[in-house]
């Protein structure tokens, strides 16, 4: 049996998954990360987003061979690093999320924008979840999160 | 004076099955009452910490399941907070006054002297060594709630907007029923049914074999299902179902339901009034929509299958479960675990079935099933169709009448309405089970299309309900169910009218309304947008719409902003809500705006695709949701008269939300689009009837 290795939120892991299998059946099943979400298996709604050496990935679709060597953060790795921990702070501040479903993609997603543009405006912050469908309606508390998170970072750094 | 006891505490009332201190440290409770996504575990926690005096972090949610809650029926309609939060706080306020007798006979005192402090029992002020545990066993806890203790007023806890303990943990990559890893479990699949009553033709045994590894066939009747350990396996099998699974569909086999029940409602129609008015108003079938497809786990063990499930009724899936699969009702223990956002009665049901189904083929192996992102939205119950005609007389600037003729889907086909089990695989197992008729929720208990029909201005209007249940489509309750597009159209009639009236919208509702709270909403509303100045342009305007939720829940008034240009988008919203007192501000917040967000996304873009009268699947593609991006700002605020029984929140907002884009719509276009949604194609068909 082949295996396949690849770092996980900082750890290194060694998986015998076949290597077509979709990274999400991987983490979820294999690994125990539930974290990383199913929604739709057609990178249509951004529930199952991971991070693979800064890039954002759908994990639904994305098959294991393609994460051999490579980095891979997901949201159970958020509070390991500075911008994480300040999201993570900032969505229980805001009371961020109605279901919480799409929230594990966002808060990927969100941290990787924090990392590129540490002060974006409303605008910004949309654009860059706009992959992500959230069908409660959280929206405007998700919006304020990121905003405060980065509020909160730029105080740390000043 | 004794307090009135709701109908949970009537059917359950023994005090140790709502609050327990088996705990050390903790009051435990419990409720029959889910978390839906909504939140309603920490604002009836809330509740509990407020009657008992201890910080919220020592009140726990008990697991909600079959054996031990009482029995609240469904999650649903806006009344958790009233009905559980009122049980939860007759039940704490005894249990209060129980212990403080049982620390009273300790101390050798009288209850009086004594008061609670986050678990601590104070003599006269000071702190004594005496818990709430350590009397606990001096409380009868079999004894039944009376509603004789009032329960206490004012306090620091209601009225706060805590974390949620449960969201904290879905932050961090766990809570949800599609994280349960039993161990030995295996994952399967159902492959649905093209069309409904379709006939499993044959399987392809031999193909499934030579093309995947470990993976197993369970067939019965036209039920057919893949189950095996590697869930990517079993999630490719099912996509490619067609390669060999053979169906086919009879067309006598549909079904043959009685077409049409009607309602007659609200006031008797004066016919010596003329009427000058007429305009009719329609919505599509609407899909749920939930970010995660449904899922549900199920295990027979030693004689007894126990379902974990994100139903909204597990006490009434648990009694169709039985039924369908011939069993003992007490042979079935039905557990509630988190599930993605719920929003009505979506395919939770049906998954839980499909689980326990296959769980009784496989005994002693716990099998975990999904949905697929199609199956989700083709195959589970969509929101009804349905259409409002409406005509009105004016007289004297004022209106003398309305009457209103709805044409409607059923909304209410929950497992168990009407006598039917409602699950697509009991229709699958035998096609006999599909329900030959159906029955709309009646007024009295909420209505589904008579829900809001008729106005609550003071304004005779009678309205005619009419449920057609001859359509293939499955349709149920959907969030606010009838009251979305009822309020559509009584609001847009009441700008029309305003505007044959030359009267201000504002002042014109004003004018037709005695009813103070939904005056002082609207006002707020008008105020909060600078409602007096808003001048539109050529494309951008205002519009604005109030209502009552079920005529008797909170009042919400909105102001929409919207530009028009090709298509509509929304750029601001201005929501006044009074739900009463508010448990949990940010809570009820979060429920007032996430519905409006939600109804901004049904108004604008929402179509079930249906050809032929079928539902093919369909993905995010073909049913684009409001994104990031579309989202407006919105500013929203409560009107609270601390004497006011609080009110659900979460339903209030959709039918105001769609009427006031449709008002803000119609005064860009001067010109009213009736049909919902509010689309590219029906904007472009009004702008180049224009030209």
């Amino acid at each position: 049996m082949s295996w396949t290795d690849f770092e996980l939120n900082g750890t290194a892991v060694r998986v015998t998954a076949s290597p077509q299998t979709p990274l999400i059946y991987v983490l979820r099943n294999e690994l125990g990360q539930t974290g990383t979400r199913f929604g739709c298996g057609q990178e249509l709604c951004g529930a199952c987003k991971v991070s693979v050496d800064g890039e954002m990935r759908f994990a639904c679709t994305l098959p294991l061979s393609e994460v051999a060597g490579r980095e891979v953060h997901t949201v159970e790795g958020m509070a390991e690093d500075p911008i994480g921990s300040a999201l993570l702070a900032a969505f229980e501040a805001e009371r961020a999320g109605q279901c919480g479903y799409c929230l594990s993609g966002i808060l990927v997603r969100a941290r990787a924008l924090l990392g590129e543009t540490p002060k974006p405006d409303r605008s910004a912050i949309c654009a860059a979840l706009d992959d992500h469908l959230c069908r409660c309606g959280a929206h405007p508390g998700i919006i304020r999160a990121v905003a405060r998170a980065a509020y909160a970072l730029e105080g740390r750094s000043a | 004076m004794t307090n009135s006891l709701t109908p949970s505490l009537a059917a359950a009332p023994e005090l140790g099955r709502w609050i327990s201190l088996e705990r050390q440290g903790f009051i435990a409770f419990r409720t029959g009452k889910v978390e839906l996504g909504q939140g309603i575990e920490t604002a009836l926690a809330q509740i509990v910490a407020h009657e008992l005096g201890v910080d919220l972090s020592r009140v726990v949610p008990l697991q909600v399941d079959t054996d031990n809650a009482p029995n609240e029926g469904v999650t649903a309609g806006s009344l958790s907070v009233e009905i559980s939060g009122r049980s939860l706080r007759l039940a704490a306020a005894q249990a209060h006054s129980a212990l403080i007798a049982a620390a009273a006979t300790r101390l050798s005192t009288t209850p009086p002297e004594l008061s609670l402090s986050d678990g601590g029992f104070k003599l006269n002020g000071t702190l004594t060594d005496l818990t709430i545990w350590a009397v606990s066993a001096d409380v009868d806890w079999s004894q039944h709630v009376t509603g004789e203790v009032d329960p206490s007023a004012g306090g620091n806890i209601i009225g706060t907007s805590p974390a949620r303990p449960d969201l904290s943990g879905k932050y961090r990559g766990g809570g949800f029923i599609h994280d349960l890893i039993l161990p030995e479990m295996i994952h399967a699949r159902v492959i649905r049914q093209p069309t409904r009553l379709a006939r499993l033709v044959s399987v392809d045994e031999d193909f499934l074999a030579r093309r995947y590894t470990g993976l197993s066939l369970y067939r019965r009747a036209d039920f057919v299902a893949v189950m095996g350990p590697d869930e990517a396996s079993v999630s490719r099998a099912h996509d490619e179902a067609d390669r060999f699974t053979r169906w086919s569909d009879e067309p006598s086999r549909r079904t043959t339901m009685p077409p049409v029940q009607t309602e007659n409602i609200g006031d008797t129609y004066s016919d010596t009034v003329e009427m000058t008015y007429e305009a009719t108003f329609s919505r599509p079938n609407i899909a749920h929509a939930s970010i995660g497809p449904s899922c549900a786990l199920a295990q027979f063990a030693d004689g007894r299958l126990t379902v974990w499930t994100h139903s909204q009724g597990i006490f009434e899936l648990r009694k169709t479960i039985a039924i369908c699969l011939d069993m003992d009702e007490a042979d079935l223990l039905l557990i509630h675990a988190h599930g993605s956002g719920c929003y009505g009665h979506n395919a939770a049901d049906d998954v839980a079935l499909d689980a326990a189904i296959l769980a009784m083929a496989k005994p002693g192996t716990p099998v975990r099933v999904q949905w697929s992102r199609q199956d989700e939205l083709s195959k589970g119950p969509v929101g009804a169709g349905m259409s409002h005609r409406i005509r009105a007389a004016l007289v004297d600037g004022k209106v003398a009448a309305l009457y209103s003729e709805i044409d409607s889907q059923p909304h209410a086909q929950r497992p168990g309405n009407g006598g039917f089990l409602n699950l697509t695989s009991a229709e699958a197992l035998d096609p006999a089970r599909i329900p030959t008729h159906v029955s709309d929720l009646p007024l009295t208990r909420g209505g589904g299309a008579s829900r809001n029909a008729v106005s609550f201005y003071d304004i005779p209007h009678q309205a005619i309900v009419r449920v057609d249940a001859t359509s293939r489509i499955r349709t149920s309750a959907l969030r606010s169910l009838g009251a979305h597009l009822n309020i559509y159209a009584i609001e847009s009639a009441m700008d029309d009218l305003a505007d044959q009236a030359e009267a201000d919208p504002l002042d014109f509702r004003l004018a037709h309304l005695s009813d103070l709270r939904a005056k002082a909403v609207l006002a707020k509303a008008a105020d909060m947008s600078g409602w007096v100045d808003a001048a539109g342009s050529e494309d951008r305007g205002f519009g604005l719409a109030v209502g009552r939720y079920k005529n008797k829940g909170a009042w919400l008034a909105a102001v929409a902003e919207v530009s028009v240009t090709e298509e509509v988008s929304v750029s601001r919203l201005w929501l006044c809500c009074d739900a009463g007192v508010l448990i949990n501000p940010e809570g009820a917040r979060s429920q007032i705006e996430g519905g409006a967000i939600q109804a901004i996304s049904w108004t604008l873009k929402e179509a079930v695709p249906i050809t032929d009268g079928v539902i093919a699947p369909y993905d995010w593609e073909k049913y684009p949701i409001l994104r990031f991006s579309e989202v407006p700002r919105i500013e929203t605020e409560f009107i609270v008269d601390q004497s006011a029984s609080p009110l659900g929140a979460g339903e209030a907002a959709q039918g105001p939300v769609a009427a006031a884009i449709g008002n803000a719509v119609a005064r860009v276009l001067q010109k009213r689009i009736h049909h919902l949604p509010l689309s590219r194609e029906r904007i472009m068909a009004a702008l180049l009837a224009d030209e």
